[in-house]
């Protein structure tokens, strides 16, 4: 079943993608539409009947060379189940919104057959994001990885006609390459510690790799904080973290689909996937994981404030994106990697929403996505409203504080901001929360200037604003139950108790203090099961009778938490003013919109033109476009100018060529005379030296 | 079949012989039927070289199809194969088919042009086959005058100058492994390449004019044959020939130069270098590495800024050679693996890379890359298959080009953490190069007026890169299928080299004490 899942898109996409002129291009839709859901409905059918045992599934053999061994496997265990159903269902539903989003696209021509391609990429890409998140071992899922880099790189310059669009590809292809050259070291540095790359292999080490040191560079590392960085490094890169994530606002040059299915919910998610997939090893690397809550952390604020200011209604969910993808690091740096691939689960749900329902309004509104030129949408398109609100409210985390009913963000976000709140990471805590405000306030931002307010911009367009075809509506009625429900629903299983959160993920746990039945337990188990009990003696121990820790190895259960790490039950416990602070950030986000944007809409103007600096410093995106053009790609290109003019053209040729030998100008001079009819005359020369460079050689060999 | 690597090596030069001296004229009919000719004795040397293929047992590491005669001055004729060789002759087989049928369009002198790619084949079968020294030189040197005369006779503007150069260079290069080659006579007392496998030459350090020579005679016998190797491959830095020659050559030349005849400076390593003088090859090991990184990160950068498009795929292609002398001289399983797999399957690559530059410059006459822009308009077959292979170019796993870089890689990591890190920066550099290069060429609006009526690719066209995008994604989905045949015979040459290794540090150790 697992393999029908795998390949149904891979047939889709070639089916699709090549077979539309036989049997035309609606049937050709059709199929690759098809077949995701197909795989979407198995996918369900994998998560519900997962008993929690990891299992491999060999496919076929791939790179064997001496001790390496690489096949091409899949691995099933809770993380890649929930991977599953996460790519395929958002990915059939933005197939089928692209039914409608992409009919009669303006940027082509009368004639012109675009769609079959552009489906037969977005099933590409559901392949290849469904081999990274089931592979068995590195390299497979550096397949995936670079995969879903060329689906990325081929729909963000889909409209290959628009220059931006081309370059937005190019840059997200080569930023890409920068993550993955981390990425790649640490494969390598994994394989040269471990001698395979196989998950399995590399987990069941992870104890020695932790207590090896490892000669990089210019000085001995400990093995596992380098390799951890390294391979985080590659995560940064697919995840648009700070630094590499300059990529991420451009790609929104693609359709609007592809912003929501590969650039909200699936593949910039792929980072997080690999950080709490490699978990067993970034537990024994703390170092690292400062490394991965601090960038985090910074990302999601950064981010934010960026996202305060741009007019771009695609450009503002990016950021958006990009900031709670921060978040979901945090989580993962601070240990809570169930809390990380949670707000991953929820986040898939709304925020591919918030993308369909941008399209939609985009889809309405004649391509236009200035949201300067909206305003007083709701009547128009008021099933979009609704969808956007639902996005929205899941987004800010709306919900009843201190309690479990919420939106989905509400649960996963507060999920989050708690635990780095109980890992001790201040920093972590106070960015995130701050973040929260700053999320709330251009979410709202986004809906005010939308669909409040009065109408602005092109009064024809306005007219002509018309609710977008069920199609369209379908998708988005139900990835609003999911950004309604699906934090409720799986909230026990993400970041209930110990023994919810392990079964759920297959992880050993036994009761605390007591005899362990768990043959697992017994190394780790006891001195720490003492400690946890003393530290949570008044906890409210869920119904009051048992507590649990974790007790697996690494590579047991999808996840490893190691014995010291108790995040999960600190989390629990954290003080109330903590539980409630994301939820009056929120309020506060709120307010301040309603403030800006209804009650005072001259304001926003009057402030940018107050603190000007600060407003382009934003508007310009902290200006690491400018500065990277200037420390990297400028360079890059006079370097190679004068590589090839000084170092070939005069050093290299100049030395070889002139001084040194002085023959080629001296020939060329000759042969400008020669025709090139004598050149056979010159070949001939040439055979006879050989003659006499060979006669003389094996004559003076046989003097010998 | 007692002597099937000679009926290989030599169906093309037999039919070589018979256009010579049969076919008069220079009207259609005589162009076609040379064009015939050739197409069918190439073809007929791909089929029965497949019977090497499916024979060639790779359990066995020592060579195979074993051929010994007699020969003109004492001199003996021996070839042979083993899992090093044996694809090097499958590849030159496989791609000769395809570049004569990439020569359809040409008109000037045919049946001269269809002569040298006949005996260039032959020859460079030769190279790959020969067991004795006097044999291999006269392949591996003689392979230069057709090539020679396909640049200078049927190239471009400034053919004079890059044949010459070609010349030249990888000529120079080759008279210092001539009187290596003496010298290794001198020692040996044979030629034979079998035996000089198992001789042991001198590696103990003297001195000479007053500078010590680690690795003594070793040492000197791999920098004589380096000399000859690193301008074939080609290396930073003397590599500033093959752009010179790519530009100039026809579209056919190209691609036997880039897929075929660079492979033969790695072959040689393999063959020469690594297991005969294994001392010499690691007192200079690291310089070979860091020439390799070098080679990959100038290169690259230099590609960036490139403005004729098989100047760009030239540069490009150093710096995936690059990366097979990177692998050769980590010296262990991965690496070399790696370097023969990257050296085939750059082979598929880059030949379809200047077959993609071919079409285009068929049918505008130029390679200029600013005149060209938004063909995938009217070319949407030419633009697919163009992307395939830009994407096999950066190394895109799931295609050929991957397998060798990333095996090459992970090999040198093992032994120097800073070449590993200095080379990997090479996929990003590649990338930037490769796509930008299409992004000129391929996509953006159709405005150029000259473009307006350029059509998409022709049957012929289509049916020369069919077998190329088979090999390419085959060997990235399943690389056992090279893998398999040359595992064996690499693991002997890695595990003959450690030995060798360990016996010298013995020596030395005895020596000392």
């Amino acid at each position: 079943m697992e393999t029908i899942i795998l390949f149904a898109p891979l047939l889709g996409a070639l089916l699709c993608g090549f077979g539309w002129r036989l049997f035309g291009e609606t049937a050709a839709m059709w199929i690759a539409t098809g077949l995701l859901f197909l795989s979407a409905f198995l996918s369900w059918i994998v998560f519900f009947t997962f008993d929690g045992v990891t299992e491999q599934i060999q496919i076929m053999r791939w790179i064997e060379s001496g001790s390496l061994s690489t096949d091409w496997a899949i691995r099933m265990d809770r993380l890649t189940a929930i991977m599953l159903i996460v790519v395929t269902t958002v990915s059939s539903l933005v197939h089928l919104y692209s039914f409608g989003y992409m009919d009669k696209d303006p940027q082509w021509k009368e004639g012109e057959v675009y769609k079959p391609r552009f489906f037969a990429y977005l099933s590409f890409f559901t392949f290849a994001m469904l081999m990274l998140v089931t592979a068995d071992n590195l390299v497979q899922m550096f397949f995936g990885w670079e995969g879903v880099g060329v689906a990325s790189y081929l729909l963000i310059g889909f409209y290959y006609r628009k220059p931006s669009a081309n370059a937005a590809a190019i840059k997200a292809f080569v930023v890409n390459r920068v993550g993955d050259f981390g990425f790649a070291l640490g494969i390598f540095g994994l394989f040269f510690l471990t001698d395979s790359i196989r998950f399995d292999d590399i987990f069941e080490a992870v104890p020695t790799i932790a207590e090896t040191q490892l000669t990089f560079l210019w000085s001995e590392w400990n093995a596992a904080n380098l390799i951890a960085v390294l391979l985080f490094i590659g995560a940064m890169g697919k995840s648009a973290q700070l630094f590499l994530h300059t990529w991420l606002p451009d790609a929104m040059e693609g359709p609007t689909p592809v912003s929501a299915l590969i650039h909200a919910a699936t593949m910039v998610t792929a980072g997080v996937f690999l950080v709490c997939r490699m978990s067993p090893l970034m537990e024994v690397a703390p170092q690292a994981m400062m490394f991965v809550t601090v960038l985090g952390a910074s990302t999601a604020f950064v981010a934010a404030t960026i996202g305060l200011v741009q007019t771009d209604i695609k450009r503002v969910i990016a950021y958006s994106t990009m900031s709670q993808l921060g978040y979901m690091f945090v989580a993962a740096g601070v240990g809570m990697y169930s809390a990380a691939m949670f707000h991953l689960f929820t986040h898939a749900f709304f925020k591919a929403m918030l993308f369909l329902g941008a399209g939609s309004v985009i889809h309405a509104m004649h391509h236009e996505q200035d949201m300067n030129n909206y305003g007083a949408l709701r009547k128009k398109i008021p099933y979009t409203f609704a969808a956007m609100m639902i996005g929205t409210l899941a987004i800010t985390g709306v919900g009843i504080p201190l309690t479990h009913i919420g939106f989905s963000g509400f649960l996963s976000k507060d999920a989050i901001i708690e635990s780095a709140f109980a890992a001790g990471s201040g920093y972590g805590f106070w960015m995130l929360v701050i973040a929260a405000a700053m999320t709330s306030f251009y979410s709202w931002r986004l809906m005010f200037l939308t669909f409040y307010g009065e109408a602005r911009g092109d009064k024809h367009t306005h007219d002509h604003a018309h609710e977008s075809p069920l199609v369209m509506l379908i998708p988005l009625g139900v990835l609003a139950l999911g950004s309604v429900f699906a934090g409720m629903i799986w909230y026990n299983s993400f970041f209930g108790h110990t023994d919810q959160v392990g079964k759920f993920y297959g992880i050993p746990y036994a009761e605390a203090g007591a005899a362990h039945g768990g043959a697992e337990a017994e190394d780790h188990g006891d001195d720490h099961a003492a400690t946890t009990t003393e530290s949570h003696g008044e906890e409210d121990a869920h119904g009051g009778e048992h507590h649990y820790v974790f007790t697996g190895k690494p590579g047991e259960g999808a996840l490893y938490i190691a014995p010291d790490n108790t995040v999960l039950d600190d989390a629990h416990a954290v003080p109330k003013w903590v539980k409630a602070s994301p939820f009056v950030a929120m309020l506060f986000g709120f307010i301040m919109a309603m403030w800006f944007y209804i009650w005072n809409p001259s304001l926003p103007a009057r402030l940018a033109e107050n603190q000007r600096p600060l407003y382009l410093f934003l508007l310009n995106k902290w200006y690491f476009d400018e500065l990277y053009n200037v420390v990297f790609v400028k360079p890059a290109m006079w370097i190679g100018k004068q590589l090839w003019k000084k170092g070939d053209g005069d050093v290299i040729d100049g030395t070889l060529n002139g001084v040194a030998m002085g023959i080629v100008p001296f020939i060329t001079r000759l042969a400008g005379r020669a025709q090139s009819g004598y050149i056979f005359t010159y070949a001939f020369a040439m055979v006879i030296g050989i003659a006499i460079l060979v006669t003389w050689m094996t004559l003076s060999g046989g003097a010998n | 079949m007692d002597n099937l690597l000679s009926i290989v090596t030599f169906i093309p030069a037999l039919a070589a012989l018979i256009l010579a001296v049969f076919l008069r004229g220079e009207d259609e009919a005589a162009q076609t039927n040379a064009k015939w000719v050739a197409m069918f004795a190439t073809s007929a040397t791909f089929l029965v070289s497949l019977f090497i293929l499916f024979e060639f047992d790779s359990s066995n590491t020592g060579f195979q199809f074993v051929e010994e005669a007699e020969w003109l001055m004492g001199l003996q004729y021996k070839m042979g194969v083993d899992g090093i060789s044996v694809l090097f002759v499958m590849l030159t087989t496989f791609m000769m088919p395809l570049v004569i049928a990439a020569s359809w369009n040409v008109n000037t002198r045919v049946k001269e042009y269809m002569i040298a790619f006949l005996l260039l084949e032959t020859l460079m079968l030769g190279v790959f086959m020969a067991l004795d020294l006097v044999l291999f030189y006269l392949f591996f040197e003689a392979g230069l005058i057709p090539m020679f005369l396909i640049i200078g006779i049927w190239g471009g503007a400034n053919r004079i100058y890059a044949s010459f150069k070609f010349f030249l260079y990888t000529f120079l290069g080759s008279v210092l492994m001539l009187v290596a080659m003496v010298g290794m006579f001198a020692d040996a007392g044979t030629t034979d390449i079998e035996q000089l496998l198992t001789h042991n030459f001198a590696s103990e350090t003297f001195s000479l004019m007053g500078i010590q020579i680690i690795g003594g005679m070793q040492t000197l016998l791999f920098i004589a044959f380096f000399a000859s190797f690193a301008v074939k491959m080609p290396m930073w830095p003397v590599h500033t020939w093959l752009p010179d020659a790519h530009v100039q050559a026809p579209t056919a030349g190209s691609v036997v130069l880039a897929a075929i005849l660079l492979k033969m400076g790695g072959y040689g390593f393999l063959r020469f270098s690594i297991p005969m003088f294994p001392v010499g090859s690691e007192v200079l090991t690291p310089l070979v590495l860091w020439m390799s990184a070098i080679a990959i990160v100038y290169t690259s950068l230099v590609a960036l800024v490139q403005e004729d498009m098989k100047k760009l795929i030239a540069y490009s292609s150093v710096a995936h050679m690059g990366f097979v002398t990177m692998g050769i001289f980590a010296a262990n399983q991965q690496g070399i693996d790696g370097a023969i797999f990257q050296m085939l399957s750059h082979g598929f690559i880059s030949g379809a890379l200047f077959l993609c530059v071919g079409v285009i410059y068929d049918r505008m006459h130029t390679r200029d890359i600013d005149a060209y822009g938004g063909l995938v308009t009217r070319m949407p077959a030419y633009a697919l298959i163009f992307m395939l292979f830009t994407m096999a170019n950066v190394g895109l796993p799931g295609t050929s080009g991957f397998v060798g870089e990333f095996l090459t890689l992970m090999a040198v990591f093992q032994v120097n953490t800073w070449v590993a890190a200095v080379a990997t920066t090479g996929v990003i550099f590649s990338a930037a190069y490769a796509l930008w290069l299409y992004r000129r060429v391929v996509l953006g609006d159709l405005i150029k007026e000259s473009l307006k009526s350029i059509t998409d690719m022709t049957t012929r066209e289509r049916a020369i890169f069919a077998p190329l995008v088979v090999m390419t994604i085959l060997l990235g989905v399943y690389p056992a299928l090279i893998l398999d045949i040359i595992g064996p015979s690499v693991a002997a040459l890695v595990s003959q080299y450690d030995t060798a290794l360990a016996a010298a540090e013995a020596a030395t150790q005895m020596a000392l004490n």
